[in-house]
C-alpha cells in the first residue's frame, strides 16, 4: 500500500574535480514514511542530501516534488519549497531561548515590534502539540542536545514543510534520547510528513524506518523495504558484497599469528569517556591487527585513545612490557607509535608546507627544537622516501597541498616510516585513493610488518582488510564486540559480528 | 611563451611585492627629490636621504621581526608593541637615573638597565601570549590591553615626566660608536637579522611556527605544542618591541612614554602585510618583512619631506592597510577573477 | 532546578558588574564623604561627564553583540570634535551644521568599516585599526593645533542646566538642586532606544542571532551580511554622536582628544556582561560599565594624589579580569557538555 510520492529524485549526478561523487542516482520519498539513507563514507549520502536542499548546484537530473519541478539554490530556497534539514550540529542559535529559535524570522509582530505575548504562546502550543518537554523562556543552549534537535525539528514543522531531512540526528544522543526522538518522528510520520533519516546505527534504522536506499561509491545499490532485507545483508550492500560470494572469497595473504611475539602494545580497560568504552587489546610484534566496524562505531576513537591524541582518563597502557601514561601524541612518538590520522586534509597534512618538511616534520618534532635537521638530511630523507613509495610530485619542495590526496596519503606516510616507529596505526589510510595506490600500500603494510612491526589497520572495506589484517578487532557503538581469528576471518563472519543482533531483519 | 613563464615565475617569487613596492616609494623619491640616493660624509657621519631611511627604519625592522612571527603562529597582530617600547625605555631610563627626572650621572651600568628594561617588555609579551595562547582570546583583544594600559604603566615609571639621561654612553645606541660614520641603530638591526636568521636556521622553531599556524590539529598530531609555541612567539615579539625601545629612548637620550613607539604597530603590522605574508596566519617569510620594513620607512621619509606632519602621517598608512588587505582577501580576489572572466567571454 | 543554575551563568557577570559598582560607589561614599561624594549630584557627574562614552559604548555593544569589533571610535571622536570645532571656529558655521557633519562621520565611518568587514570578509580588527589610525590622522590633517569652540548656541547646548526637583541641603540649610545637561538625557534615551530596539524588532534578534552562531542565522533564513552591515553602520552612526556629546562636554578639539576611547567602551561593554566572543550583551549592562569606569576615574581624581593613568590601568585589569572570567565560564560551559557525555557513555554501558 504504498503512499503517494511526494519527492523523487531522478538520475542525479555530481562531480567534483576528478571525483564522480554521484553517479544516476535515484531517490524516492513518499508521503509519511521514513526512509532510512545508508551508505559509507563516501557513498555519497551528504552529496546527495546537498544537491537536494541547494548547498551544490544541481548538475544533471531531475527533482520532483508534488508532481513539479523543482530546483534548489540555497537552503533558503529549499525551505519555500517544504524541504527542511535538521543536522547533527544543530543548527540554532545556543544564546536565544526555545521560543526565539522557533520564530526567529519570522516573529509575529504588532506594527513594528516583535509581540513577544504571541511567540510565546505559539511557540507554547507547538511545543505541546508535538510533546517536546521544554519551556518557551529556557535558554537553548541550556537544553538537552536532543530537545534542541526537537525544537529544530519543531521549527521546521511549524514552516510546513513535507520533507524533513534528518542528518545522523541522532550520534550525539543517548538512548533515552533517542527514544523521544523517535516518537516525535513517527508523529510527523501520522502527520504525513516524508523524512529522509540518514544515519549509520543499524539498531535505529530497524527501530524507525519504513524504507531502505542503499548508496555505495556514488552508486545507488537499490531501494528496500525495512523490514524485508535482514540485517546482515544491508551490511553486506552498504559494505559492497553479496553475501552469496562471501565464501568463495579467501584472504589472500597467509595470515601468520605468532602469539609467542613479544606484545608490543597492551591496553587493559583503556578508556575516554564520550568516545570509546573500556577496552583490552594486545598487539604482537610483526603483527598487522585491524580493526573494523560501521562509521562512528568507535574504531578511530579507539586509536585515538592509545595514541593519546585524546587522551585516556581510565585503564592503563603498557608499551613493550612497560606501564606507560601517554598525555600527549609526543609522548606516544617517543615511545615508537605513529599515526595516521583518519581525516587527511584536516589532521593530517600540513597543506602550505612543502613536501620535504611535510615528511621531516614528524621526526623533527621527536628530535625537539634545538636539534634541527640538516637541509642535507632533509632532502635525503624526502628524496628517499619519494623514491620509495613512489610519490608523485614536481619536486620534493612542491606545497603538499598541490598532490593528488593518493600521494599526500603517501607522503604522510612517509613522514611516519621516518620516524622509524615499532607500531604503526593506519586510520583509513586507503580511502579516496586510487586502486594501484591502494595495493601499493597494502603490500607496505605486510612488507612493513614482516619486518617485525606492529600495525594497526582501520579500513571501510573489509576485503582489503583480510588481505592485509591477521587478526580483526570488530567494534560497535562505541564498544569492542568481538575478535576474529584465523577461520573466523571471511566477510561473512566479520558482517554478522559487525551487524550483531538480528531482531530487525531476517526471520 | 617562455618570457611569459618567466614573468610568471618572478611575480610568484615571495620576493616579488615587497620589493616591487620598495622600488616604486624609492623611485617616486627619486623623481621628487634628484638628490635621493646622494650620500655624503657630514662631520664625519654619513649623511643623506638613503641613509636617513636605513637608520630610522631601524626599530621597525626589529618590531617587524617579532611581529612576523606573532603574525605566522596566532593569525593574528599584536598592536601593544609601541606601548612596550615605551614601558621598556621608561624602565631602562628610570634605571639609569636612579628615579630623577634628570641625570648626569649613571645609577648602573647602562647594560644591566637596558637588559632589565628589555626583559619587562618580554614580560609584557608573556602577558599577551598567556591570554592568546592559554585562554583562547582574540590576539588583537588582548593586545589592546597593553595598547592602551602600557603607555599608563610607562607613565607611572616615569611619574608622568620625560625622563633625561644625559650622559654620552647612552647616546651610543641610538647614535654613533666612536668615529664609525654608520649610525648605530643599523647594527642593531642587522645584529637582530642575523640572531633570528640564525634561530631560523639553527632550530626547527620557523618550521614548528608555520606549522602551527597552517594547521594547529595537524601540528598537535606530530607531537608540536602549540599553545607553548604561539606563547613562544608572542614572548619573543615583546623582547624585541623591548630592543627597539631601548633604542628609541637612546636616540632621544630620554623615556618619553606618550611619543616612544607611537603609532609603530600600525607600521610593523603594514611590513609584515607588505612582505607578502598573509595576516591570517601561516608561512611566514622574514625577508619580506624586513624589506616591508623599510619600505615604510621610506615612505615615512618622503612623506615627511613632502611636508606631512608626523601626526597626519597615519592617514596615508591606513589607506595604504586597506589595499593591501583588501588585495589579500580572498572574497575580493574571487571578484576581480569573475570580472575578469565575464570580460574574456564578453 | 538546573534551570534555575543555568540562568544565573548568563546573567552572572551582569550580576557581577552591579554588585562591583554598587561596592566601588558605596565605598566612596563613606571614604570620600568629607569631600562630597555621597552628594547626588557626584552621582550625575558619572553621567554627565560620561554621556558621549554611554552612546559610544552602546554602538559597540551592538557591533560586538553579532561578534564583531570597532576600536575606531576613539578616533571618530576625535575627527568629530575636531571637524566641529573647525567648521565653527573657523569657517563660520552653525552648531546645527557641526551636528550633522558629526553625524555624517559617524555614517562614514561605519559605511566603509561595515563594508569592507561584511562583503569582502576581512578582519573587523584589522580594518577598524586602520579606521582608528585614519580618524587620528585625518583630524591632524585638519589642524595640529587646539580649537576652543566658542559659538554660542553650541555653548548654549553644553552649558544649559536642566534643574532636578531634589539636591544637597549645604550647611547654612540652603538646597542646591542637582542638574543635568542635555547630553545625559540624548545618552539616556539613546540607551532606552537600543534596548527596545534589540529586544523588540527582528534586526536586533538578528543581531543575537548572528553572534550565537552565523550559520545557524543562515540557515535560518536571517539576512546575515545585510544584519551586519546596518549594524556598523549604526555602530558608525553612534560614535558620531557620541562624539559630538563628548564634545559638548569638552568644548574643544584637538589632537590627542579622546585616546584609548575605544578602550574605555570595549571595557564597559565588556565588563557590563557582552561577550567577546558574541551573541551576548545588552546596553543596559554596558550603561554599567561606563558608571564603573567613572566611577573609578572620580574616586581617583577625588583621591587626589594618584595619577590619572591609574584609570586606563585600573581598568585594564578589570577588562583582563572580565576576559579571562568569561574565558573560564566558557570553558565550564563545555565541561558541563564533556560530563554529559560522560553519563551518556555509563548510560550506554549499562
Amino acid at each position: 500500500m504504498d503512499r503517494d510520492v511526494i519527492l523523487e529524485m531522478k538520475n542525479i549526478t555530481k562531480t567534483f574535480p576528478g571525483v564522480k561523487s554521484l553517479s544516476d542516482v535515484n531517490f524516492t520519498l513518499r508521503q509519511g514514511e521514513i526512509h532510512a539513507l545508508m551508505g559509507e563514507n563516501g557513498a555519497g549520502k551528504s552529496t546527495l542530501i546537498k544537491v537536494l536542499t541547494g548547498v551544490y548546484d544541481l548538475e544533471a537530473g531531475t527533482i520532483i516534488m508534488d508532481g513539479k519541478n523543482i530546483v534548489n539554490h540555497s537552503p533558503e530556497e529549499a525551505q519555500k519549497n517544504g524541504i527542511s534539514t535538521v543536522y547533527q550540529e544543530v543548527n540554532l542559535c545556543p544564546n536565544l531561548t526555545v521560543k526565539e529559535n522557533l520564530f526567529i524570522g519570522r516573529e509575529p509582530r504588532k506594527g513594528r515590534m516583535i509581540d513577544w505575548k504571541e511567540v510565546k504562546k505559539r511557540s507554547a502550543d507547538l511545543l505541546k502539540e508535538l510533546e517536546i518537554d521544554a519551556d518557551p523562556d529556557q535558554m537553548l543552549g541550556d537544553c538537552s542536545l536532543a530537545v534542541q534537535q526537537m525544537i529544530a525539528i519543531a521549527r521546521a514543522v511549524d514552516m510546513q514543510c513535507k520533507v524533513l531531512i534528518l542528518d545522523e540526528p541522532t550520534s550525539s544522543l543517548d538512548d533515552e534520547e533517542v527514544e523521544k526522538l523517535f516518537r516525535l518522528m513517527r508523529m510527523l510520520r501520522d502527520k504525513d510528513v516524508g523524512i529522509i533519516f540518514v544515519t549509520h546505527f543499524l539498531e535505529q534504522v530497524y527501530a524507525v524506518c519504513d524504507r531502505i536506499t542503499v548508496l555505495r561509491n556514488g552508486e545507488l545499490v537499490g531501494e528496500y523495504k525495512a523490514a524485508e532485507l535482514p540485517r546482515v545483508q544491508l551490511v553486506a550492500k552498504m559494505l559492497g558484497k553479496n553475501l552469496d560470494d562471501l565464501a568463495d572469497i579467501k584472504s589472500g595473504h597467509e595470515g601468520h599469528i605468532d602469539m609467542d611475539a613479544p606484545a608490543v602494545i597492551e591496553a587493559d580497560g583503556l578508556g575516554h569517556s564520550g568516545t570509546i568504552h573500556p577496552f583490552d587489546l594486545t598487539i604482537h610484534k610483526g603483527e598487522v591487527i585491524g580493526l573494523t566496524g560501521l562509521l562512528g562505531s568507535g574504531r578511530s576513537e579507539m586509536v585515538r585513545c592509545i595514541y593519546g591524541a585524546d587522551k585516556a582518563d581510565q585503564g592503563e597502557l603498557k608499551v613493550d612490557g612497560k606501564p606507560v601514561k601517554i598525555n600527549k601524541p609526543l609522548d606516544a612518538m617517543h615511545l615508537g607509535m605513529a599515526y595516521l590520522p583518519e581525516d587527511r586534509k584536516k589532521d593530517g597534512i600540513i597543506d602550505e608546507l612543502s613536501v620535504r618538511e611535510n615528511i621531516i616534520i614528524a621526526l623533527q618534532a621527536k628530535k625537539g627544537m634545538f636539534h634541527l635537521m640538516s637541509r642535507k638530511e632533509m632532502e635525503e630523507a624526502a628524496d628517499k622516501f619519494i623514491d620509495l613509495l613512489e610519490i608523485k610530485t614536481a619536486d620534493r619542495e612542491t606545497p603538499v597541498k598541490s598532490l593528488s590526496g593518493g600521494n599526500q596519503q603517501k607522503v604522510i606516510i612517509a613522514r611516519w616510516l621516518l620516524t622509524n616507529p615499532e607500531y604503526l596505526i593506519l586510520d583509513e589510510p586507503t580511502r579516496g585513493i586510487d586502486i594501484g595506490t591502494k595495493t601499493e600500500i597494502q603490500k607496505l603494510v605486510l612488507d612493513l610488518a614482516d619486518q617485525g612491526k606492529a600495525i594497526t589497520f582501520i579500513s571501510s572495506e573489509i576485503e582489503e582488510m583480510l588481505r592485509t589484517c591477521s587478526r580483526m578487532e570488530v567494534l560497535r557503538d562505541g564498544s569492542k564486540v568481538g575478535e576474529l581469528t584465523g577461520d573466523q576471518l571471511n566477510q561473512a563472519d566479520i558482517m554478522k559480528t559487525i551487524a550483531g543482533g538480528d531482531e530487525g531483519g531476517e526471520k | 611563451m617562455t618570457k611569459k613563464s618567466f614573468w610568471n615565475r618572478l611575480v610568484h617569487t615571495s620576493l616579488f611585492l615587497p620589493v616591487v613596492c620598495l622600488i616604486a616609494v624609492l623611485l617616486i623619491n627619486l623623481i621628487q627629490t634628484p638628490t635621493f640616493f646622494k650620500v655624503s660624509i657630514n662631520n664625519g657621519v654619513l649623511y643623506g636621504y638613503i641613509i636617513d631611511i636605513i637608520n630610522r627604519g631601524s626599530e621597525l625592522v626589529i618590531l617587524a621581526v617579532g611581529m612576523t612571527l606573532v603574525t605566522a603562529a596566532s593569525g593574528g597582530q599584536d598592536i601593544s608593541v609601541g606601548a612596550i617600547m615605551a614601558v621598556a625605555a621608561a624602565i631602562c631610563c628610570q634605571l639609569l637615573s636612579g628615579g630623577k627626572v634628570s641625570t648626569n650621572t649613571l645609577a648602573m651600568p647602562i647594560f644591566i638597565a637596558a637588559l632589565v628594561g628589555i626583559l619587562a617588555a618580554g614580560l609584557c609579551g608573556a602577558f599577551n601570549g598567556l591570554l592568546v595562547a592559554k585562554f583562547k582570546i582574540q590576539p588583537m583583544v588582548a593586545t589592546l590591553i597593553l595598547f592602551t594600559a602600557g603607555r599608563g604603566i610607562a607613565q607611572l615609571v616615569t611619574k608622568g615626566q620625560i625622563t633625561y639621561v644625559r650622559v654620552p654612553a647612552y647616546k651610543v645606541l641610538g647614535g654613533y660608536i666612536g668615529k664609525c660614520p654608520v649610525p648605530t641603530p643599523v647594527f642593531v638591526a642587522i645584529l637582530t637579522v642575523i640572531v633570528m636568521q640564525l634561530i631560523l636556521k639553527k632550530t626547527a622553531l620557523g618550521l614548528y611556527i608555520e606549522s602551527v599556524g597552517i594547521n594547529g590539529s595537524a601540528s598537535r598530531l606530530v607531537g608540536l605544542n602549540s599553545t607553548l609555541l604561539k606563547f613562544i612567539s608572542y614572548v619573543i615579539c615583546g623582547l624585541l618591541a623591548g630592543l627597539a625601545g631601548i633604542v628609541a629612548s637612546s636616540r632621544i637620550y630620554s623615556a618619553d612614554a606618550n611619543n616612544i613607539g607611537l603609532n609603530m604597530e600600525m607600521d610593523a603590522i603594514l611590513a609584515v602585510a607588505l612582505g607578502g605574508n598573509n595576516l591570517g596566519g601561516g608561512k611566514f617569510n622574514m625577508m619580506g618583512s624586513i624589506i616591508g620594513a623599510y619600505t615604510i620607512q621610506a615612505l615615512t621619509t618622503s612623506l615627511y619631506a613632502m611636508n606631512v606632519s608626523a601626526d597626519q602621517l597615519p592617514v596615508y598608512k591606513a589607506i595604504v592597510v586597506v589595499v593591501i588587505v583588501v588585495i589579500q582577501s580572498p572574497v575580493f580576489r574571487k571578484k576581480i577573477a569573475g570580472l575578469s572572466k565575464r570580460k574574456a567571454v564578453a | 532546578m538546573a534551570k534555575k543554575a543555568k540562568l544565573s551563568k548568563t546573567s552572572f557577570l551582569l550580576l557581577i558588574t552591579i554588585l562591583m559598582f554598587a561596592v566601588m560607589y558605596i565605598a566612596g561614599m563613606i571614604i570620600f564623604n568629607d569631600r562630597g561624594f555621597a552628594r547626588p549630584q557626584m552621582f550625575l557627574n558619572l553621567f554627565i561627564s560620561n554621556a558621549g562614552l554611554i552612546v559610544i559604548a552602546c554602538g559597540l555593544t551592538i557591533v560586538m553583540i553579532t561578534g564583531g569589533i570597532d576600536i575606531s571610535v576613539g578616533s571618530v571622536t576625535a575627527l568629530v570634535c575636531m571637524s566641529s570645532a573647525d567648521i565653527m571656529q573657523n569657517k563660520g558655521m552653525s552648531a546645527y551644521a557641526a551636528l550633522i557633519l558629526s553625524l555624517v562621520i559617524g555614517l562614514l565611518f561605519g559605511l566603509v568599516q561595515g563594508y569592507l568587514v561584511t562583503y569582502l570578509k576581512i578582519q573587523p580588527f584589522i580594518i577598524t585599526l586602520a579606521g582608528m589610525f585614519f580618524g587620528r590622522g585625518l583630524t591632524a590633517v585638519i589642524s595640529t593645533d587646539m580649537i576652543a569652540i566658542k559659538n554660542k548656541t553650541f555653548l548654549a547646548w553644553a552649558n544649559e542646566k536642566m534643574y532636578l526637583p531634589f539636591g544637597y541641603t549645604n550647611r547654612h540649610g540652603v538646597t542646591i538642586n542637582s542638574y543635568i545637561y542635555p547630553t545625559v538625557v540624548v545618552a539616556l534615551v539613546v540607551v532606552i532606544l537600543i534596548t527596545l530596539m534589540l529586544h523588540f524588532t527582528k534586526f536586533g534578534r538578528a543581531l543575537y542571532a548572528i553572534g550565537g552562531n552565523e550559520q545557524s542565522a543562515v540557515m535560518m533564513g536571517l539576512n546575515v551580511n545585510r544584519t551586519k552591515m546596518k549594524a556598523y553602520v549604526l555602530d558608525g552612526f553612534l560614535a558620531g554622536l557620541g562624539g559630538f556629546l563628548f564634545c559638548l562636554n569638552s568644548c574643544a578639539g584637538f589632537v590627542e582628544q579622546a585616546k584609548g576611547l575605544e578602550m574605555d567602551a570595549i571595557s564597559a561593554a565588556v565588563i557590563g556582561g557582552t561577550l567577546l566572543s558574541g551573541g551576548v550583551g545588552t546596553v543596559f549592562g554596558t550603561l554599567f560599565g561606563v558608571l564603573i569606569k567613572g566611577t573609578i576615574a572620580s574616586l581617583i581624581t577625588t583621591q587626589g594624589t594618584l595619577s590619572s593613568w591609574w584609570v586606563r590601568i585600573v581598568l585594564s585589569i578589570m577588562l583582563c579580569f572580565f576576559i579571562v572570567l568569561q574565558a573560564l565560564i566558557g570553558s565550564v560551559g563545555l565541561k558541563d557538555k564533556k560530563e554529559k557525555k560522560e553519563k551518556k557513555g555509563k548510560a550506554a554501558a549499562a
